[in-house]
């Protein structure tokens, strides 16, 4: 049975004072991706169908390669801290919640190196 | 987890139909959530008619009406009959509001009645709202200050007393909060609207002196950042206030003191 005084239960293990860098990046993340989202649909409907060989020297633009890097690392930073806030949100027992928000980060950064991989590949080995 | 459904013990059944009131002409038909803690069973929907010539306008003077002519175990909490007090906030129509202030005629059908949603139920339409004061209780909601006690009183400027304007109104009826999802789903740690709006009262009052205090106890990741914007807040909240905007407006106090 529990004991506590409904105030010690509301301050609880109190304040973790954070928060807010969580919330600017999201917001910093969600402007960075409206460019750079723009410019990923516009380059795979122009490319969509192309032959292999065009698609490859397109990406190997420096500007490109530059610009899908920075598409990767954005959109999967924003991906991942707004994943964080759904599991926190539904995610009681406090167990399954570390465990899917260590399976979060660790998928947004092997999908991250495997994306950033294929971009520096094709970038630089053609 | 998040509950998608009720759990056993608070699933609702058909309750009992009450007699028609004698002689009445116009009738309106009141379906209204019930529950004794003391008979071990399951909440269930009572229907009645009142006498719309017999009874006031207001949802409030229906249920009332069917507390002293129909059925006086029916369990509510009211007291200014105003919208001043906010006890009787309740869930009306599928929406929290105040029974004394929402007209029966802005209702089409049955007037459905059910306390507010994802409380712990005391009895019948009366919610347990200990959780709510407490979180209240934990923003400190009154002047601090550490500067001598002036021999008059506190000043303050006509523009800095018309940023209270919007935030002083509220009466923590709770409709707010308890329609807010992120409230239902993280009661427990989230401060909710009605909490948080206070908060900013205080965060902004020009008098006080404890704004980075403030500050501090409410950045954290449950307290105030559960806010996603949702506004159910905002279209609750009977006396026309802005608990979305008012949170929002602390999310920028946190940023700004970091630039």
């Amino acid at each position: 049975m529990d004991m506590r005084t409904p105030l010690g239960k509301v301050r609880g293990l109190g304040s973790a004072k954070e928060g807010t860098e969580h919330f600017w990046r999201q917001r910093l993340t969600a402007v960075a991706n409206l460019p750079l989202l723009i410019f990923f649909v516009f380059f795979v409907a122009r490319y969509a169908g192309a032959p292999h060989a065009e698609i490859v020297a397109a990406l190997s633009n420096p500007f490109v390669a530059v610009i899908m890097a920075l598409v990767v690392t954005s959109a999967l930073t924003h991906m991942r801290i707004g994943m964080q806030v759904i599991i926190e949100d539904y995610v009681h027992a406090e167990g399954a919640k570390i465990a899917l928000l260590i399976l979060n980060t660790f998928f947004a950064i092997a999908i991250g190196g495997l994306c950033l991989f294929a971009i520096l590949k094709i970038a630089f080995a053609g | 987890m998040v509950e998608l459904a009720l759990p056993k013990n608070s699933q609702i059944s058909e309750g009992r139909v009450w007699p028609k009131p004698a002689g009445a002409t116009k009738l309106r038909e009141y379906r209204v959530y019930r529950w004794n803690p003391d008979d071990g069973k399951n909440p269930r929907i009572d229907t009645y008619y009142i006498d719309v010539d017999d009874c006031g306008p207001m949802v409030l003077d229906g249920l009332l009406y069917i507390k002293n002519k129909i059925d006086p175990t029916l369990t509510l909490r009211r007291s200014c009959r105003e919208g001043i007090c906010g006890s009787c906030a309740m869930n009306i129509d599928g929406t929290n509001t105040l029974a004394c202030t929402k007209g029966m005629d802005e209702v089409n059908g049955a007037v459905k009645v059910y306390p507010l949603p994802h409380m712990p139920v005391v009895k019948d339409l009366v919610p347990d709202l200990t959780n709510f004061y407490a979180q209240h209780r934990s923003i400190e909601p009154w002047l601090k200050t550490v500067s001598p006690t002036p021999a008059k009183e506190w000043r303050q400027s006509h523009e800095d007393r018309a940023k209270l304007d919007g935030l002083y109104e509220c009466i923590l009826c709770a409709c707010c909060s308890t329609s807010c999802p992120s409230y239902w789903w993280n009661g427990d740690r989230y401060l909710g609207p009605a909490v948080l709006l206070q908060a900013y009262r205080w965060l902004i009052d020009s008098r006080d002196e404890a704004t980075g205090e403030r500050l501090d106890n409410l950045e954290d990741p449950f307290r105030l950042y559960r806010c996603h914007t949702i506004m159910n807040c905002a279209q609750a909240c009977p006396k026309g206030l802005n608990p979305a905007k008012a949170i929002g407006e602390i999310k920028k106090m946190l940023v700004e003191r970091r630039f």
